[in-house]
Parts: C-alpha cells; sequence; structure tokens
C-alpha cells in the first residue's frame, strides 16, 4: 500500500482563529467596561485595569488549555462565551453605578461577578483536564442521576435551604449562597443522554400505532412520567416555574432525539399542556404570571418589573442609549433575570439581536458537535446541553420581552450569580471535550502484510 | 463627555460587537468544510497542520484525477504481472474462473473475485463475493467504489490499475 492519491477528511484545528476571535471578545469586554464609566460619569473606571487583567489571563488560560489539552476543540465557543461573560460584567458594572447614584448603600455586584468569572474558568479547566475522554461520564449514568435528585431536593431541607424572592431553589453553603438547580441540569443532562443511549431502541421500535402518532409501551413509558413528577414537583414544592420548564422540555426533547419518534413530542406537549393547566388552576402565583403575561399594565402596582423592563426597551429603540446613558437600574432584578432588556435598553435592538445571535451560535455549535459525534451518548449529551441552553434562553428572554409568561431563570454567562457562570463553564468544558474527541483525526490505520499469515491457510 | 463623542461610542460599539459576530460566523463557514489532505507517511497529524490550501485547490484536487479516460486495466504485480485488458462498455471481471476477463493464476483469488465496470463517466470496481476480499489499499471494498487512474486495487497477491 503506497497511499497515494488517498485522501482523508481532517477537521482544521482552528486554533489561531480561536485567538483572533478571543482577542476581539476580550476588547470588546473592555470597551464595553470603560464605555460604561465614560458614559455614566464621564471617565474611565477604576476598576478597568484589574477587570482588563483579569479578563487577559482568564482568556490566556483558556486558550493555552484548549491548545495544550484538547487540541482539536471548537474554536468559536470560548471566543462567543468569553464576549457574553465580558457583556454580563460590563452591565453588572452599569447597574452598580446607576444603584449608586440612586441608593445610599449599594454594595457592589460587579467585583463579586469578576471573582465567579475566575471560578468559572477554573471550574472550566477542571473539567477539561478530569474528564479526557466523555465516554467515561456514560459509566456512571445512574450516579449523575442520583446526584441530580439529590441536588434538587437540598434547597427543600430545613437549615441549608433559603427562599429567596419566593423560590426555595438556593441553599445556604456559609458565606455563599448556591443554587443547585445549575449543577443538577449538568447531572440530568448527563443521566438522559446515558439513560436514552442504553435504551433508544426499546423505546423507539417497540409500541403502538394510534393516530398516526407511534405510541411507545406503557412500561417505556415509565421514565417519561418520572421525569414529568419531578418536574411537577419543583413546580409544586420550590415553586420554579423555569427550572421546571427546562427539565422537562430538556427530557422530551431528548427522547425525540434518541428515538426519532414524533410521538414523544405529542405525548410530552400534551403532558406539558395538563401541568400548566394544573399549576394555573392550583397555585395563585402561577395565575398571577399568566395574568401579567396576558395584559401587564391592568395591574402596575403588581406588574412593575416586567413594565419597567418594556419601556427600558422602548426606550433603548433601535440603538439603544448606549453604555451607561439608559437607566435599567429602575427594572428590578435588572442584573440578572432582566439583565436582557437591562442590554436592550442600553444597546437597543441591534445590540440584542447580536447577542441573541451569539446564543444561537452557541446552540448551533452544540447540536454541529452532536451531528458529528461517533457515538449515541456524546451525541445526546451535546445536543442535550445545547438545548438546554437554547430552552433557557428562550424561556428567560421571551420572559422579560413579554412573549411568554415571565418565569425565572438565569441567562446563561450574562446574569450576576456564581452557580450560573460556574457551571455554564463546565457545561462549555464537557462540549469543547466531546468536540475534541469527534474532530481529532482517527489514528493512522497500520497497513498489515498479510502474506505471510494467509500462507498458513493456504491447503 | 460631549454628546458626540458619546454617540461615537455607542455607535462604533455596536459596530465591533457585530463584526465579532460576523466573524465568528465566517470562522464557522470556513469549519463546515474539513480541510482534504493527501495522506502522508508522516500521518495526518503533521497534515493536519499544513497551511491552509487555497480554496480553489480544494475544489480541484478531487477532479485532478479524471483528466484522462481509463483505457487499460493492468496487472502490475502478481503471478500475471503485465498482462493487461483494453477497457470498454462492458464489464470485466476477474477471478480464476474461466468466464475471467484475465485469468489469474493466484491461489488467493476466487474463480469470480472483482468486477470493474463503468457508468460511462467513472470506472467502478465491485467485489463479487470473493472469499479473500478486493481492497484499495486497507479498505476492504464492499460496495462499488470508484476509482480514478492509477488506484491500486489488490485481489489476493495480484495488484491491478486503470491506466491510459
Amino acid at each position: 500500500m503506497s497511499g497515494t492519491g488517498e485522501t482523508t477528511w481532517v477537521p482544521r484545528k482552528r486554533r489561531g482563529a480561536e485567538l483572533v476571535l478571543t482577542v476581539m471578545a476580550v476588547g470588546l469586554a473592555i470597551f464595553a467596561y470603560c464605555a460604561v464609566g465614560l458614559g455614566a460619569e464621564g471617565r474611565v473606571p477604576a476598576g478597568a485595569v484589574g477587570l482588563a487583567v483579569t479578563l487577559v489571563v482568564v482568556a490566556v488560560a483558556a486558550n493555552l488549555l484548549i491548545r495544550r489539552f484538547a487540541p482539536y476543540a471548537d474554536p468559536v465557543l470560548l471566543p462567543l462565551v468569553l464576549c457574553l461573560n465580558g457583556l454580563g460584567l460590563a452591565m453588572i458594572y452599569r447597574i452598580d453605578l446607576g444603584m449608586e447614584a440612586r441608593r445610599d448603600s449599594w454594595t457592589s455586584l460587579a467585583p463579586n461577578q469578576l471573582m465567579w468569572t475566575g471560578i468559572g474558568v477554573a471550574a472550566f479547566a477542571t473539567v477539561l483536564l478530569v474528564v479526557r475522554d466523555h465516554r467515561r461520564l456514560q459509566t456512571l449514568t445512574y450516579s449523575f442521576g442520583l446526584a441530580a435528585v439529590v441536588l434538587l431536593i437540598l434547597p427543600l431541607l430545613p437549615g441549608i435551604g433559603q427562599n429567596i424572592r419566593g423560590a426555595r431553589i438556593w441553599i445556604n453553603l456559609g458565606p455563599f449562597s448556591f443554587q443547585p438547580g445549575e449543577a443538577a441540569k449538568i447531572c440530568l443532562a448527563i443521566f438522559f443522554a446515558g439513560y436514552l443511549a442504553e435504551k433508544r431502541e426499546a423505546l423507539a421500535l417497540a409500541g403502538r400505532r394510534v393516530l398516526g402518532v407511534d405510541l411507545p409501551r406503557a412500561r417505556d413509558l415509565g421514565p417519561i412520567m418520572i421525569g414529568w413528577l419531578v418536574s411537577i414537583g419543583i413546580l409544586v414544592l420550590q415553586r420554579d416555574l423555569g427550572s421546571s420548564l427546562l427539565f422537562f422540555g430538556l427530557f422530551v426533547v431528548l427522547l425525540f432525539i434518541a428515538t426519532e419518534r414524533a410521538g414523544w413530542i405529542v405525548v410530552g406537549g400534551g403532558l406539558f399542556a395538563l401541568g400548566t393547566w394544573f399549576g394555573y388552576l392550583q397555585f395563585s402565583h402561577v395565575r398571577r404570571r399568566f395574568e401579567a403575561w396576558q395584559d401587564p399594565f391592568g395591574d402596575p402596582d403588581q406588574n412593575g418589573q416586567i413594565i419597567n423592563a418594556l419601556y427600558g426597551l422602548a426606550h433603548g429603540g433601535l440603538l439603544g442609549r448606549g453604555w451607561g446613558q439608559g437607566s435599567p437600574e429602575l427594572t428590578p432584578i435588572g442584573y440578572s433575570d432582566f439583565i436582557a432588556t437591562s442590554l436592550g435598553e442600553e444597546l437597543g435592538l441591534t445590540g440584542l439581536m447580536a447577542i441573541l445571535l451569539i446564543y444561537g451560535l452557541i446552540v448551533e455549535r452544540g447540536l454541529r458537535i452532536a451531528l458529528t459525534c461517533r457515538d449515541a451518548f456524546g451525541k445526546l449529551l451535546a445536543a442535550g446541553l445545547a438545548i438546554s441552553m437554547a430552552i433557557q434562553v428562550f424561556v428567560v428572554v421571551g420572559g422579560v420581552t413579554h412573549l411568554i409568561p415571565l418565569t425565572g431563570l438565569t441567562t446563561p454567562f450574562l446574569s450576576q450569580g456564581g452557580s450560573s457562570i460556574v457551571m455554564n463553564w463546565a457545561i462549555i468544558a464537557i462540549l469543547l471535550r466531546i468536540s475534541d474527541q469527534t474532530r481529532r483525526p482517527a489514528p493512522p490505520v497500520q497497513p498489515v502484510s498479510e502474506d505471510e499469515a494467509t500462507q498458513v491457510v493456504k491447503l | 463627555m460631549s454628546e458626540l463623542t458619546l454617540t461615537l461610542i455607542k455607535l462604533g460599539f455596536l459596530a465591533v460587537l457585530w463584526i465579532f459576530v460576523l466573524s465568528a460566523v465566517s470562522v464557522i463557514r470556513t469549519d463546515i468544510f474539513g480541510t482534504k489532505v493527501t495522506e502522508t507517511p508522516a500521518g495526518p497529524g503533521v497534515a493536519a497542520r499544513t497551511p491552509k490550501p487555497a480554496p480553489k485547490a480544494k475544489v480541484t484536487k478531487p477532479r485532478r484525477p479524471q483528466r484522462g479516460t481509463p483505457k487499460l486495466l493492468y496487472v502490475t504485480d502478481g503471478p500475471n504481472a503485465g498482462q493487461s485488458v483494453p477497457l470498454g462498455d462492458q464489464p470485466i471481471l476477474l477471478g480464476r474462473g474461466t468466464d475471467a476477463a484475465i485469468r489469474l493464476d493466484d491461489d488467493y483469488v476466487s474463480t469470480r473475485h472483482a468486477r470493474f465496470a463503468s457508468n460511462g463517466a467513472e470506472w467502478f470496481v465491485e467485489d463479487v463475493g470473493s472469499t479473500n476480499g478486493t481492497f484499495i489499499g486497507s479498505q476492504r471494498v464492499t460496495t462499488p467504489v470508484p476509482i480514478a487512474l492509477g488506484v491500486q486495487v489488490r485481489l489476493g497477491k495480484t495488484i491491478v490499475e486503470l491506466r491510459k
């Protein structure tokens, strides 16, 4: 075998392109931070040097780490995420400034967020170093399932559980409060992917056809019923509509991807409608959300937050007020759940579109990794992580822009909040690991000189 | 800060943000198509590091073998080395049997081993249920595989190729 004329498909590493984009992303973040200071106070903020140094260190560390430990990983995920993280930091700093001007006492959130960004990148590095092959995670399928359930139950336990703003989703760990739901999201994605990679045939092939829809067997319905009950349980016990929607949506979409049966979407959609209806009848807080959605201006005292957010978006218009020129601090929680409308006010439709496009690109890369991945588990995991981000962004941005009823969820990478930042960095690390495995060229096949072995067979 | 400066900063930031998004999109666009590299003995690791070939070169590369039409099926190695059969419209059967176009005196070749056929534009090789298989490089032929000029196809110990 001379090998002449034999061509193989080798994906390019594109680490250089990644570096260029990373430089741009960090530049954007520093630009945004300085522009906030210039717009709001007329001078470059004092913390700009500290922020610039931290971001450059973080970017360089992440870049070197990928070069060393995941050389074939996707080149655009890291810059996109860094850009979002930087924009979030700038916006949180903006709201700090606005709050300081309005209130006497306000503890700045931006330094804390910067620290969490550092911890997030450390988590990113840890995942990238510890998980050398994503298929190893499949052996821990049920452990991750158990971990997810434990994490979801933790906030309900007396003593460490905390009730903040009507939702019982925080736990108190000494100086920090932590949202275990964010970690549970990753655990559940791994559990669903592992479970479905194993059971997909049984779910897909055994079943009856009713009204042109392939319905699975009753016993295979078990897991989806459990998934539904868990999400309803979260809804009932923790009053967390957003996470409930996210987990259930993730499960249904993964079932659909694993089995290619539209029946699951029908079943899932039906169960979701049932759950929503039940919630609407049963819980006053769900009903209030619906009413606030149908007619936000009917009860301005109750719906001040969403009304402020909508006025903020209108104030921003097409090109926005400019960094530091709007008044996003008027919207309560404008640095976390409502950060999308805060950004919409300062950057306008043009800027908000760019941000949504960045999310779109992250999801697209995730789905692309799922498409090119060679093993079922990796496919489902990458798709699950991408879909969970898509659902999360849709639910929260749709909620704050009055497209769907408002439910509390964090905006990945933008929102203020430690657990969200750290866990989303971990998600990106898992995606990059799968991507590295997928794009790495197969080891060269050693040509076997069969002649001697063949002689033995000769009769 | 004058109003003008602030407006310039605002528009400048939006412009830079969009330039960033569009550069990310263009990286993704070029990334959709991998690089086709000719496998070198040093392995694909080195090949992947070669500078990006111009997009035009990528397109023309697969077409290059089609420049000439093959006219001959030539046995380059094995007991029947040097024999050849002209290519026409008809498919050509190789094997040890009497109905083969070239009767190969090779113990590792089946009676009916492989068939070479053309669709008018390209020649294909197809294994017709041989015992020891037909190989292109290290790849066993399981379906009809298009072959270009000079690609070596191995049947048992015999190696054949298309020639002009």
